[in-house]
């Protein structure tokens, strides 16, 4: 997985709640067996017509977003499946951040493995930086993941919560399969009580 | 010390290593692996030289992409990516040495009918699938929710999961239900009281009169549904009930097994001076038939109830409520009883088992499918398929003029033949009312099957407790 490096990137905004990973990353997409080549069909039934042309009303169709790093969105963002296929069709696009009020928690972890950092911040929060993002693509959002700091165009800036050791992978790009492969006493020994204690296991 | 929750006594029964930072590794006892989220994580495995740690506790099956029509000879696919994915799944299974319920066995179906049904899951057991509807097995008083790929690779090379506690959620149903009012109504009602993020951050634990007077299969549904009121798990204490159901099912344990597991079995309840960081309370006779009239689960009205203007909604819900209502083709004001429908879709993993399909045939029975509707009943496994058909209920659906299916996910989540087309409308026992979830445009009413019965028979959304 790559580092999460400081981001000064174009944010889009999204102001819809409920943005479910349908809507992400709609079913037809998911019989790939790869993880790569998802950004194209990210958002697709609200990024193109049925003849596969773009709709140019849609934030991410617009040329001042086109290169968004960064989404802004409503209330409760990744609801529905375990899809991981969201998360990767957002880093296909170049999505690296995403911020709002909350998100379902399925989706919020798989976001950690995919180099993403989604961002909890009050709602008054994610006014101001909602309005920021709408001024499109002069206004360049920072995302310190370090400092635990999001910072507006104008230099208005927030500070959010993380997780320790979701911020120490996400920094330092770590396998976490490898981590627990670590702890593999641990594990060997739990096995041990279990086959005792619960042998029906 | 404030005594223990349910989901306290299951997360200390399974932290196999705790960091100073509180993150702890979880050890799984059952994995459950379907064809959608999986291939890439064996192949993950398979470039890290790594090996699946308990294939005895890993059980694969396809479902959301298999079709459901009687012409499914031997798992044959005519769509070459679905039949791609299940034949990655077929060469995975075997070639890791999981077990496995192919498409030509008759005990096949969707991943979360099959493990309670083989009786793989326990209660007192860790669950995971990577499939959000894993929260389906916390009826049984099991820690059961959803993962995604590279969790379930890290479960497959490792069988624990890197996590950290959830808070504590209480909710209880008072009393009892009245006629025609389901555990699907149960489930519903709670996601229109907390929202799809009222749950988020905690597991939720189902308790009072109406709950425990559930069947095991309403149980499921209830539990089924926990993801979308946003929670991580939903659970049920075990009971005679629960016990009952496991008795004799092929992986259940038995023996002097069978009397060990029983007495930790008996200690799986929340103490009465347990923490709750939060708690909802409904009264079981307050709860309705209700339907679902939007594009999110939380979108849920008592059928006696007409469509809602968006005004009648607060900050961003008043945009989701616009957006909803165009995408829906519904008029503020109309009565949802009054709401024509075009299709029905019976099954899924939240109500594809046998007193699902009960229900429905005590609504159809000597009935016929309306003019122009197209109904479908897709039993949840093999199994459930063979029983309905030894009761006769196959034959009353059949009569009625429903297609009668193979097992499978099927219109649920459409990625199989089983679609919606464009502006067809659905009422549906499914878990999703997500824009396009059943194809593109297509719009679903979420609901009990017996009201999705009763929908089909008059050819409109209908009070069941009307219809005779």
């Amino acid at each position: 997985m790559e580092k999460f490096e400081k981001l000064t990137g174009i944010a889009a905004p999204m102001p819809l709640v409920n943005i479910d990973t349908d809507m992400i990353i709609p079913k037809q997409f998911l019989k790939t067996i790869k993880r790569s080549g998802l950004g194209v069909n990210l958002f697709d039934e609200m990024r193109y017509d049925r003849e596969g042309n773009e709709i140019p009303d849609f934030v991410l169709n617009q040329p001042q977003y086109r290169e968004a790093q960064i989404l802004v969105a409503g209330d409760n963002f990744g609801c529905g499946s375990s899809r991981e296929h969201a998360p990767w069709a957002l880093a296909d696009f170049g999505i690296k951040a995403v911020i709002s009020t909350s998100f379902a928690d399925i989706f919020y972890n798989n976001c950690f493995k995919n180099g993403i950092l989604p961002i909890v911040l009050p709602q008054d929060a994610v006014d101001v930086l909602m309005k920021d993002a709408e001024k499109g693509s002069n206004a360049r959002m920072i995302v310190d993941l370090e400092e635990q700091t999001v910072t507006t165009s104008d230099g208005e800036s927030f500070s959010f919560e993380v997780d320790s050791f979701q911020k120490h992978c996400l920094l330092n790009g770590l396998d976490d399969i490898g981590l627990t492969l670590e702890k593999k006493a641990s594990i060997d020994a739990y096995e041990a009580k279990l086959a005792q204690e619960r042998p029906w296991v | 010390m404030a005594g223990k929750t349910l989901y306290d006594k299951i997360w200390d029964a399974h932290v196999a290593h705790e960091a100073e930072d509180g993150t702890c590794l979880l050890y799984i006892d059952r994995h459950l692996v379907h064809e959608v989220t999986s291939p890439q994580a064996f192949e993950g495995l398979r470039m890290a030289g790594r090996t699946v740690h308990s294939p005895d506790k890993t059980i694969a099956v396809p479902d959301h992409n298999v079709p459901t029509t009687l012409d499914r000879i031997n798992g044959v696919i005519e769509n070459e990516e679905s039949r791609i994915q299940v034949e990655a799944l077929d060469k995975n299974a075997k070639e890791f040495g999981v077990n496995y319920y192919p498409v030509s066995d008759v005990r096949q179906g969707i991943v979360h009918i099959v493990g309670p049904e083989q009786g793989w899951t326990l209660p007192g057991m860790t669950v995971v699938c990577g499939d959000s509807h894993t929260a389906t097995h916390g009826a049984f008083g099991a820690l059961a929710h959803g993962i995604g790929t590279s969790e379930v690779e890290h479960v497959l090379a490792t069988q624990t999961l890197i996590q950290k506690k959830s808070k504590n959620m209480k909710v209880e149903i008072t009393g009892k239900l009245k006629p025609g009012v389901t555990a699907k109504d149960i489930t519903l009602a709670v996601i229109g009281e907390t929202g799809t993020a009222g749950g988020t951050g905690y597991v939720i634990e189902y308790c009072g009169e109406a709950i425990r007077d559930l069947s095991m299969e309403g149980r499921m549904t209830v539990c089924n549904m926990a993801i979308e009121g946003g929670a991580r798990a939903g659970l049920i204490a075990p009971d005679e009930t629960t016990f009952e159901y496991i008795k004799g099912r092929p992986h259940a344990p038995k023996g002097a097994q069978w009397e060990a597991a029983m007495n930790w079995w008996k200690t799986l309840y929340s103490d009465d001076d347990a923490h709750w960081d939060k708690v909802v309370t409904l009264k079981g006779e307050d709860i309705e038939p209700v339907v679902t009239w939007g594009t999110s689960p939380e979108d849920v009205l008592p059928i006696s109830a007409k469509v809602p203007a968006p005004g009648d909604f607060t900050g961003g819900k008043v945009g989701a409520a616009e957006r909803a209502l165009e995408y829906m083709g519904l008029e503020a004001g109309t009565p949802l009883d009054q709401i024509k429908i075009d299709a029905v879709f019976i099954g899924s993993c939240t109500n594809g088992r046998i007193e699902d399909l009960r229900e429905v045939a005590k609504v159809v029975k000597g009935k016929k499918v309306a003019e122009g509707v197209r109904a479908m009943i897709v039993p949840g496994s093999g199994l459930v398929r063979a029983q309905a058909e030894e009761e006769g209920l196959a034959q009353i659906f059949e009569e009625a003029g429903f297609e009668w299916r193979l097992a499978g996910c099927s219109m649920c989540l459409a990625m199989n033949p089983d679609q919606l087309a464009p502006g067809e409308r659905c009422a549906s026992t499914s878990n999703r009312n997500f824009e396009g979830r059943q194809g593109y445009k297509g719009r679903t009413h979420l609901m009990s099957p017996a009201m999705a019965a009763a929908a089909a028979v008059t050819g409109h959304l209908t009070d069941v407790r009307k219809f005779n």
